[in-house]
């Protein structure tokens, strides 16, 4: 009976205690490479000029643009798409086979940019473009499936090359 | 008196409910600190007179903690961010001058659905902040 009454209460004493994953607000071992890749270092002193190409890039990508404020050269952007993954699908039938039972499979993400640019603070002339993508996977129940950083250094890579053609610049490694 | 035993336990359980869930009182903010020690908490002053090169350095300390920028005001020195890391961290970080030599800056932050208040959190913060910054962050007075 006091059992009862003890775990009855206890969801009233928890609520209210939340904890926040320990190193949220840290800088990582990771941190410099991550930065690394997300950062290309452009030689022009038109910090407008880089800014507006990668708008250009972004909606040559098919993101919309929902923010801009030059002043701190930033764009933000994004765009919802499809994320059905065919080897997810072929998994998930597999395990349906061979329990019954299926379980929910990734079907939309909205994909969430900032493009940001900041003067290079050793090289005056020249400026820096750091891009970080997220986004949120919804599956085909309509619940959300994982929220994310992306963090795979081929789309940064991509990103970049395209955007150096578009501005004539080379974008530089750091 | 056995039926009565059975029951007790529910009935506490509503009336505790009862009591601490209501929607509203997280409207104007629902936490027991006060509204000057959340304020300390959330806040450094730094020694410069370049409120922009403040903006631009919250923004790549951000970038930094893999936030993706939300969106961001110069002139009213406002940044806001979101990091998605199976978890969602939402932050807003504001810069205001101080007499003519000092600007401070207020963060704070929402975990999920919860206002953050740990003073350690927003120290690690400051810390990121301050060695981008190349500047020391002082308490405000």
């Amino acid at each position: 009976m006091r059992k009862t009454i003890t775990l009855l209460l206890l969801p009233c004493f928890l609520q209210g205690c939340v904890s926040i994953p320990e190193g949220a607000f840290k800088l990582q071992q990771s941190t410099l490479e991550i930065r690394k890749m997300q950062t290309r270092k452009f030689d022009t002193k038109n910090e407008i000029e880089l800014l507006s190409a990668g708008a250009a890039q972004l909606q040559d990508m098919g993101y919309i643009i929902d923010e801009t404020e030059k002043d701190v050269g930033l764009i933000v952007a994004s765009k919802d798409a499809d994320a059905t993954n065919g080897a997810q699908i072929a998994e998930m039938i597999a395990i349906a086979i061979l329990t019954g039972v299926s379980g929910p499979t990734d079907k939309n993400q909205k994909i969430r940019v900032s493009f940001v640019t900041i003067p290079a603070a050793n090289n005056p002339g020249s400026y820096l473009a750091r891009i970080t993508f997220q986004r949120i996977v919804w599956n085909d129940r309509g619940q959300i499936a994982r929220v994310e950083t992306i963090n795979d250094p081929k789309i940064y890579q991509d990103f970049f090359s395209q955007l150096s053609k578009a501005v004539f610049l080379e974008a530089n490694q750091l | 008196m056995k039926r009565i035993g059975s029951i007790l336990p529910v009935l506490v359980l509503a009336m505790c409910v009862a009591g601490c869930e209501n929607p509203n009182r997280h409207i104007l903010g629902d936490t027991e600190e006060s509204q000057l020690q959340i304020r300390s908490i959330q806040t450094r002053v730094f020694d410069t007179k370049d409120k922009n090169m403040v903006v631009r350095n919250i923004v790549a300390s951000l970038q930094d903690l893999s936030f993706v920028i939300d969106k961001a005001d110069a002139d009213l020195g406002t940044v806001t961010a979101t990091k998605l890391s199976g978890y969602q961290i939402r932050m807003t970080v504001t810069v205001r001058p101080k007499g003519e030599t000092q600007m401070v800056v207020r963060a704070n932050g929402q975990y999920n659905n919860h206002v953050i208040l740990d003073p350690v959190m927003y120290q690690d913060f400051f810390a990121v902040l301050q060695k981008s910054l190349f500047l020391t962050a002082n308490s405000i007075d």
